[in-house]
């Protein structure tokens, strides 16, 4: 864990505990409706957690991946068999990956990491960049603001939680999410008390960043196993300063800061991320790659993440808070003006409607 | 059927933006897709997550309006002809706690707010409770033939 703060220019361990303790304050007050509008980045929240992920450092070798397997495993669901009938059997079918817990090629509800590999070819020399991949974090998480039933939240802290006691695995936020993170596993959860049969599928799971040892003041797994210093956590303003410091240092790249609107999880590379995302998973299920929901990048196929550009999904909502808080003052200026009121007189003439 | 002494345009206005508000509401859960309704011809985009969202934010911008126009009226004239009859009285009650918590449900979707996340259960089941309970008295009403909100004095 100290060996962080040996290198130059790492984040703080202060600013790391300092951005820990913003987790009590409840709730960030927000700078308005008026901020509708405005572009996010790094504007919200400096003092979210972020990570920073050198991907010159990596060297592919998983123990992140172990790591987060040990120190997940007894959040992982344990479903008991055999699944409820649903219905309509043709559209709502169980996932179960408990027999497949083993796959380490992908996220799956009980591997919330993994590592892509891309070989890329970038001014004459060829790199083989190793990539940890997890849940994104962002900053604005559609995953979050569209959950039905408030499942999927964001924390003070930065990072995004599925509450398991809540979630109804109806994969809502695996088909907003831009990189189609969660993973479902049909067989647990709060359907199973409801109604299996028509309602819910299961429990999504995706990293919650080991929220758990956060609260100790302690690493996330990944983090504190990484031989190779690749992960740094910290303040996002920090994060977000290194990462930009980093990247100029090695005429790199960043994958992060835009994506989404801001995430909380930035990649630097020495190598352009359009090329990363060309090459990653080569051997993969390509023609699996379907349209990203909100953006026109291409997904690597169910829970293998691509690393292609992605706009800001939920930009338009935003925008649309305005009109909702514009509305009523357009209906009292209206009444104000008169608009009803004189027809309230012939109100019985016309108003004959169902 | 009754007839209502406001102007009936109102009424129409919000008992669109109403039951299209409902609709898009209940679409919010992924049930189009899984229920075929993605299949019938011109309803394609209530499969669309994002598209359902923001026409629920639209129609909600409508109902705002109509609530702006009918309270500044109601303070202004109305009160003085009009009462509100019991079920009109609760359907207000309820559609003000609707348009509360969907207006924290909207607050929370802005990006620089981050509630607690007991806060945003809370909102998200009050939301949806209300729903309900507005389509259980609207029910009632229409069943008691006394669907008017308020009555001439």
């Amino acid at each position: 864990m100290s060996k962080n703060n040996d290198q130059p220019g790492k984040v703080s361990r202060r600013g790391f505990l300092k951005a820990l303790g913003t987790g009590g304050v409840g709730l960030l007050t927000p700078s308005g409706a008026v901020a509708a509008g405005k572009g996010r980045v790094p504007q919200p929240s400096d003092n979210e957690l972020a990570t920073l992920l050198d991907l010159s450092r990596c060297i592919g070798c998983g123990e992140c991946v172990s790591a987060c397997r040990e120190s997940n495993a007894h959040k992982f669901p344990e479903p008991v068999k055999s699944f409820p009938a649903m219905s309509p059997s043709k559209r709502a079918k169980p996932e179960d990956w408990s027999d497949k817990r083993d796959v380490e090629d992908r996220l799956t509800p009980y591997n919330w990491l993994f590592l892509q590999n891309a070989e890329v070819e970038y001014q004459g020399e060829v790199y083989d960049i190793n990539i940890p991949r997890r849940c994104m974090h962002c900053q604005n998480p559609p995953c979050a603001n569209m959950c039905p039933f408030g499942a999927a939240n964001k924390q003070v802290n930065g990072l995004t939680r599925i509450s398991d006691s809540l979630c109804m695995g109806g994969a809502k936020c695996r088909t907003v999410c831009p990189w189609s993170v969660p993973q479902r596993q049909s067989g647990v959860g709060l359907y199973l008390n409801i109604m299996p049969r028509f309602a819910g599928n299961g429990v999504m799971f995706k990293c919650d960043r080991c929220y758990r040892l956060l609260e100790k003041g302690e690493l996330p797994a990944c983090i504190a196993a990484c031989p190779e210093d690749v992960q740094t956590i910290g303040p996002r303003g920090e994060i977000v300063a290194r990462a930009r410091e980093l990247a100029a240092g090695m005429d790199g790249f960043i994958y992060g800061l835009e994506e989404n609107g801001g995430t909380n999880t930035v990649y630097v590379s020495p190598v352009p991320f359009d090329l990363i995302d060309k090459a990653i998973d080569k051997d993969g299920p390509r023609g699996g790659r379907g349209k990203v929901a909100g953006g026109k990048a291409k997904g690597l196929g169910p829970g293998k993440p691509h690393m292609g550009p992605v706009k800001d999904v939920m930009a338009d909502e935003t925008n649309l808070a305005t009109a909702t808080l514009l509305a009523p003052v357009a209906g009292v200026v209206a009444g104000v003006l008169g608009l009803g009121a004189k027809l309230l007189k012939n109100g019985e003439e016309g108003s004959h409607e169902s | 059927m009754r007839a209502r002494p406001y102007p009936a345009w109102i009424s129409r206005l919000f008992i669109f933006s109403v039951a299209a508000l409902a609709f898009t509401g209940f679409m919010q859960m992924p049930l189009a897709k899984r229920y075929y309704l993605t299949e019938v011809p011109g309803m394609a985009w209530t499969g669309d997550f994002y598209m359902v969202h923001k026409i629920h934010y639209l129609l909600a911008a409508l109902l705002l309006f109509v609530v702006g126009l009918t309270v500044v009226n109601w303070l202004r004239a109305w009160k003085d002809t009009l009462v509100l009859t019991r079920l009109g009285a609760l359907r207000v009650a309820v559609v003000g706690g609707l348009v509360i918590s969907g207006g924290l449900r909207v607050y929370r979707n802005l990006p620089d707010v981050t509630l607690d996340p007991a806060v945003i259960v809370t909102i998200e089941w009050v939301h949806l409770g209300l729903v309900m309970v507005l389509g259980a008295v609207a029910l009632i009403a229409l069943v008691r033939k006394s669907s008017a909100y308020a009555v001439r004095k």
